[in-house]
């Protein structure tokens, strides 16, 4: 089996000092909503300058170079031990050349590791075997900042009125927005999953994060209550960094899962507006990254 | 655009209003969660006994922040082997956390400015007022171009926290920030948690 420690470790740099263009794209039409002198358009004009300067020196977006979570789609055969060692050795050295901070802490010791390699549960692997040849890695950098904001319901709510169905999906998700304020680092992107246990529903609303911006369910029920969400999130005015503006959600993504009767919990992930994922495809003997 | 340098005085910070951007420049000191329970803790509450350079840290720290600022930021910083040490990336991070902590520590080291994200609550806006002092806010995420403004990495204290939580000394120039808490009982943030519960109540209704 190839090594692809090298590659892994682009994949890692182009992750973390190079916003995707979709996300990017967002931000600058959100800028043209804020009135001149503003800070809200004040802060978009030093994000914007700061993706730039990120993307031409290589250095990190954000210091906050979160919680690695990557997830591999791998063909029949290849062995999934080796390639988290790699993964792994290729998160050590990329911390070695400043692409990203040592974040891994040891919870009850207080002690940071310094290559941002913890116990197996840091960084964060997926494996998912996959018909044909192809191996895909996709990689996304999740903050502190905008971890600490999510939120997990269990439906019904009743200081929110929020009983167990769409309508009071709507309900909590404009709570926990509301609840969060700047402190996510907004705008924000919405990930949002229904149902599941309290594990499942909370991993289903990040993994939803790995989707387009713009890409809505495929259930026309669900789009719509994606797109209704973004702009109910917006009519409450926090704006970016809670400054107050137009802009606070720059989209909505949801998931439904499988839930047990007696649970209905609605989980949501708040993604900040550095929203860094990337993916590379190892394709025969060329690797492609996006 | 208000041009600030540290050590700031008492005038300079009551003439500060909620909305001012201002580029700040001179010496300031990181320190976010351990850094701040350790002050409260070591030197403040004294509800641990000092262990090893503690005291010795403690009497820099007096002289550096007297007048100055804490920046709450665990940077990425580069030359972690030679020590030449070198900011690569050092946005804010959020400052609530320092909620129980902050009035206290801005009020026991006379620390003027606090800079961060997200803003800080009512505890430490009165401590805005009695100390005075304000709260700065920098853009969250804004890491590499915040980096630029760092000219010189002076040392590092407590390094043994950790890179992001250890305490940097450093010399910032045109560091881009704005009023959000100032010193006569203005928040930024109280004004839009406030307004923005108002839009949710009425949501709630639809």
């Amino acid at each position: 089996m190839r090594d692809l420690t090298n590659e892994i470790l682009e994949l890692i740099r182009r992750t973390s000092s190079s916003l995707p263009p979709d996300v990017e794209k967002r931000l600058r039409a959100a800028i043209e909503k804020e009135a001149p002198g503003s800070s809200a358009r004040g802060a978009f004009e030093t994000i914007l300058k700061n993706i730039e300067i990120s993307r031409a020196n290589s250095t990190p977006i954000c210091q906050d170079t979160g919680t690695p979570i990557f997830y591999v789609h791998y063909p029949v055969g290849m062995s999934t031990r080796k390639l988290k060692e790699q993964i792994r050795s290729a998160l050590a050295e990329a911390t070695k050349r400043s692409y990203m901070r040592p974040n891994a802490v040891d919870a009850i010791y207080d002690k940071n590791t310094g290559n941002n390699l913890g116990g197996d549960d840091f960084p964060y692997v997926h494996f998912e075997e996959v018909e044909g040849d192809d191996l895909t890695i996709e990689l996304m950098l999740k903050g502190g900042g905008c971890e600490n904001v999510g939120r997990q319901y269990s439906l019904p709510d009743n200081t929110l009125g929020a009983g167990r169905d769409l309508a009071g999906v709507r309900k909590v998700v404009l709570d926990a927005v509301q609840k969060a304020q700047g402190q996510g680092c907004a705008p924000g992107i919405l990930g949002v999953s229904i149902g599941g246990d309290r594990g499942s529903s909370y991993i289903k609303s990040k993994e939803v994060l790995f989707s387009e911006m713009g890409t809505r369910n495929t259930d026309p029920k669900i789009a719509e209550l994606e797109e209704r969400l973004t702009s109910e999130a917006n009519e409450m005015g926090i704006g970016p960094m809670g400054f107050g503006g137009a802009t606070t959600v720059l989209d909505t993504k949801i998931v439904g899962l499988s839930r047990l009767p007696a649970s209905y919990f609605v989980s949501v992930s708040y993604m900040c507006w550095a929203y860094r994922r990337r993916k590379m495809t190892v394709k025969g003997g060329e690797v492609i990254y996006d | 655009m208000k041009q600030i340098t540290t050590p700031i005085s008492d005038e300079t910070i009551r003439d500060l209003k909620v909305g001012d951007a201002v580029l700040l420049s001179g010496t300031m000191v990181t320190g976010r969660d351990a850094a701040h329970k350790w002050m409260i803790e070591t030197f403040v509450k004294k509800t641990r006994p000092p262990q090893g350079d503690d005291m010795q840290v403690y009497e820099e720290l007096k002289k550096l922040l007297n007048g100055s600022v804490i920046y709450h930021c665990g940077p990425v910083v580069s030359g972690l082997d030679t020590k030449e040490y070198k900011f690569v990336a050092a946005g804010p991070t959020t400052s609530i956390r320092e909620e129980p902590y902050q009035a206290d520590v801005m009020k026991h080291f006379n620390i003027k400015g606090v800079i961060g994200k997200g803003g800080m609550g009512a505890k430490t806006l009165k401590g805005c007022e009695e100390t005075p002092g304000v709260y700065l806010h920098a853009i969250g995420g804004a890491a590499s171009y915040i980096a630029q403004t760092v000219t010189k990495v002076y040392g590092v204290f407590k390094l043994e926290f950790g890179v992001p939580e250890a305490l940097w000394v450093v010399e910032v120039k045109d560091f881009p920030v704005v009023v959000t808490m100032d010193s006569h009982g203005g928040s930024q943030h109280a004004v839009i948690e406030e307004a923005s519960k108002k839009v949710l109540d009425e949501l709630l209704t639809r």
